[in-house]
């Protein structure tokens, strides 16, 4: 018995030492001196990345020059730089849909073969894998993700719910709405909750795939609308299908009876910073959006509505149907023109590591994270207590949460006239839903009529 | 002797009317450096034309000739039409309203004392600050969370006036912004030309009696006309071409209500990867400063004859 205890505590102990053989063997400072190029988009994430940044400089030697841009311009700003295929941008940050266009025009690294060489202690199953997957693309129009090249790692990810001020529903007797019917109902009631000026409801409604991608994304498929089908190895546009033109009606209700006055202005930002404001009193939008205004820091609270907010599933059609959301995941991708692509893949891997994830969403404010053991871990789970139903929202959601954009390589043509065409209506410049959808499809079908899946084959 | 003469070439004919071969150079060399910079102007645009007979693409890794693909397209597109009128009538209704706005405002600055000159220096502050800043000062003093305007407006009993956010108002906002940053351009070249008028005409009107209208309407603006002219000249290629105000602003919206030529221009070529399909736009836009520009150059030219009393 005693020699098998010492042949186990000897073997564990060989065992470490080789792990850590390893990890000292691990040669950080390979590419020091090397200056690689960081595009990041203005997120909770980037500031998470940015105060680290000095670490990994002393860590690897490798020099770090980075821009941080409002989202509402970063995609225009990433486009001219990839497009230029100098390879002077080495790394940007990036969600899915927009890999789907670059990708197809050649500008990122697959980065399957890297993911065969990481650092010590990487643990890449550990990463969230419905994230990776998203991730994933074998490039084929119409083919679902999960398959093919790995075109980024995920920073941080989110799901769409309605993030809610408790003080509204309390001080009017409301219920927080559950179906569509009561949506509309509690948009009635909230108009004006908190003086003139404040409404019921904060959604995006800027000219952009910012606009189409959260709420209405998800409640458009709750609809059993889908964007495209595929016909003949053709894309062919359903947005004028009777779901989708259904769905489009009642989201248009939403707008007028409880949306911002200013919604075609709306972004990311400007949602959230109404609810956190008090002038909007439901914000249906990313998870992560309303948690930026209720934080409490340092006793400092984020935002005037900051404690009194809290998050309730996505309105469904009847109670009890399942919330089908749609899936966003910050994540870096790397320019596959860069020239410094090996001091780049330490910096990828570095700030998506488990020590960073841990620091990124338990010290700083990084949210979703992006690896499962951040999730369980007691210190965060604990950290997340303030954000009353945040937690249990997640996971009442996140079962049902997939990407539900078809992939295809017009993403920003048919997001953007999708956006613009929602705008139109809202306006009144189309006699009917209908004819605005219809045109729309022609507008989309035209865009990615080029499209033949049998060249593909 | 012949020695002497080959060595001298005392017997050579020579030619005094032929012109030495440096002097002849010499026009050549002075024009050199303007060909250069012609040569330069000229490949982008030369490039352009050429491109936009293609389906040249950031996305695609080689590029084809589609011959007049693009601008059938273009032309066919009810897009084209409305980004032209977008484009005409935002040239318009900034022009015009600057135009007036500034030569008002100059003609009020005229007297110098010292209020006139505190005056004159704060007008032309919005000139120093660059369009895209200009519009994020906007944006916060319309916002209808913590907008200053917003907060004048609620005084007048307005509340959550849409600004540009709704396609009544959008054009109004730009144009709004659009006076801010570039009426004080106007009152600087009118109040130079004010000041740079000949005195010798004013005071003989003076000595007969003429009344301040009939000096302002025949010899005043008559005089002026050259410098609101380049005033005018100015404003209306930039307006034409405006592209910061509305990008910062909403990008186009609500709906397509700002799409303008080089908005839709900008938005195929850069966020949809297009170039092909989008220099048609911009080569459109070209066509039309350029013959603007040239008439407007071409009166100014006259009017400058005729105040100088040569015509």
């Amino acid at each position: 018995m005693k020699k098998t205890l010492v042949l186990v505590l000897t073997a564990v102990m060989l065992l470490s030492c080789l792990s850590f053989a390893t990890a000292e063997e691990f040669n950080w400072k390979a590419y020091e001196g090397t200056t690689i190029q960081v595009a990041f988009v203005e997120h909770t994430t980037s500031n998470a990345i940015a105060s680290k940044i000095a670490d990994f400089t002393e860590l690897t030697g490798i020099n770090v020059e980075y821009s941080i841009t409002p989202e509402a311009n970063y995609f225009d700003k990433v486009n001219a730089a990839l497009s230029t295929r100098t390879g002077t941008l080495d790394l940007f940050m990036s969600g899915a849909y927009q890999l789907w266009d670059y990708s197809a025009a050649g500008y990122v690294e697959d980065l399957t073969p890297w993911l065969e060489n990481t650092i010590p202690d990487y643990d890449f199953e550990d990463l969230v894998q419905s994230a990776v997957n998203a991730l994933k693309w074998d490039g084929v129009p119409g083919h679902a993700v999960g398959t093919g090249a790995q075109l980024g790692l995920p920073l941080c990810f989110e799901l769409y719910s309605l993030a809610y001020n408790k003080r509204a529903f309390e001080e009017n007797g409301l219920e927080v709405p559950t179906t569509y019917e009561e949506l509309l109902e509690v948009c009635d009631a909230l108009k004006e909750w908190n003086g003139p000026g404040s409404y019921a409801l904060a959604i995006r409604g800027a000219r952009d795939w910012g606009t189409i991608h959260p709420g209405y994304m998800s409640t458009f498929t709750n609809f059993g609308a889908k964007d495209f089908e595929i016909v003949d190895n053709k894309l062919v546009s359903r947005l004028d299908s009777e779901e989708a033109i259904a769905m489009t009606e009642f989201w248009v209700e939403v707008i007028k009876r409880g949306g911002a006055p200013s919604w075609s202005k709306y972004t990311w930002y400007e949602a959230g910073a109404d609810l956190g404001a008090g002038k909007a009193a439901m914000l249906f939008d990313a998870d992560n959006n309303g948690i930026t205004q209720n934080w409490i820091k340092d006793g400092v609270p984020a935002s005037a509505e900051a404690g009194n907010i809290a998050w309730a599933v996505m309105p469904v059609a009847a109670e009890g149907d399942t919330p089908y959301s749609n899936y966003w995941t910050w994540s870096m991708a790397m320019n596959a023109n860069s020239d410094a692509k090996e001091a780049a893949w330490l910096f990828l891997q570095y700030f998506t590591s488990k020590d960073f994830a841990s620091y990124a969403s338990i010290t700083e404010y990084n949210m979703d994270p992006i690896r499962t053991s951040v999730w369980e871990d007691p210190a965060f789970l604990a950290k997340m207590e303030q954000h009353e139903g945040y937690i249990d929202t997640f996971n009442a959601t996140i079962g049902s949460t997939s990407i539900l954009f078809t992939p295809q390589p017009e993403f920003f043509v048919t997001t953007t006239e999708w956006a613009a065409t929602l705008q139109d209506i809202v306006m009144g410049q189309y006699d009917s839903v209908e004819e605005a959808m219809k045109t729309l499809a022609a507008k989309v079908n035209e865009a990615v009529e080029y499209i033949d899946l049998s060249d593909y084959e | 002797m012949s020695k002497l003469n080959k060595r001298s070439g005392a017997n050579k004919e020579i030619n005094y009317n032929e012109v030495p071969a440096a002097i002849r150079r010499r026009p050549y060399y002075v024009v050199l450096p303007g060909l250069i910079i012609l040569i330069g102007i000229l490949i982008p645009f030369v490039t352009a034309i050429a491109l936009s007979f293609t389906n040249y693409s950031f996305k695609l890794p080689t590029t084809k000739f589609v011959f007049l693909k693009n601008w059938i397209n273009m032309f066919s597109s009810k897009d084209f039409y409305h980004a032209l009128g977008v484009t005409l009538r935002y040239a318009i209704y900034c022009t015009g309203v600057q135009m007036i706005l500034g030569t008002i405002v100059a003609f009020l600055l005229k007297n110098d004392n010292p209020f006139n000159r505190v005056l004159k220096v704060l007008f032309t502050f919005p000139l120093m600050v660059a369009p895209a800043i200009a519009v994020l000062v906007w944006q916060l003093m319309t916002s209808n969370s913590v907008g200053v305007l917003e907060k004048l407006l609620n005084l007048l009993g307005v509340y959550n006036f849409p600004w540009a956010s709704s396609n009544k108002t959008a054009m109004f906002t730009v144009v709004l912004i659009d006076t801010w940053v570039n009426m004080p351009f106007v009152i600087l070249l009118v109040q130079a030309g004010i000041q740079s008028l000949p005195k010798s005409p004013f005071e003989a009107a003076q000595v007969d009696g003429a009344s301040a209208w009939f000096t302002l309407k025949t010899l005043t603006f008559p005089l002026l006309k050259p410098f609101m002219y380049i005033a005018l000249l100015f404003r209306l290629m930039a307006s034409l071409q405006e592209f910061g105000i509305i990008f910062a602003l909403t990008k186009g919206g609500p709906g397509n209500t700002l799409m303008n030529i080089s908005l839709t221009s900008y938005i195929t070529g850069f966020t949809y990867q297009t170039l092909g399909k989008a220099l048609p736009y911009l080569l459109v836009l070209w066509f039309i400063v350029n013959i603007s520009a040239k008439f407007i150059v071409k009166r100014q030219r006259k009017l400058t004859m005729q105040a100088a009393g040569r015509e």
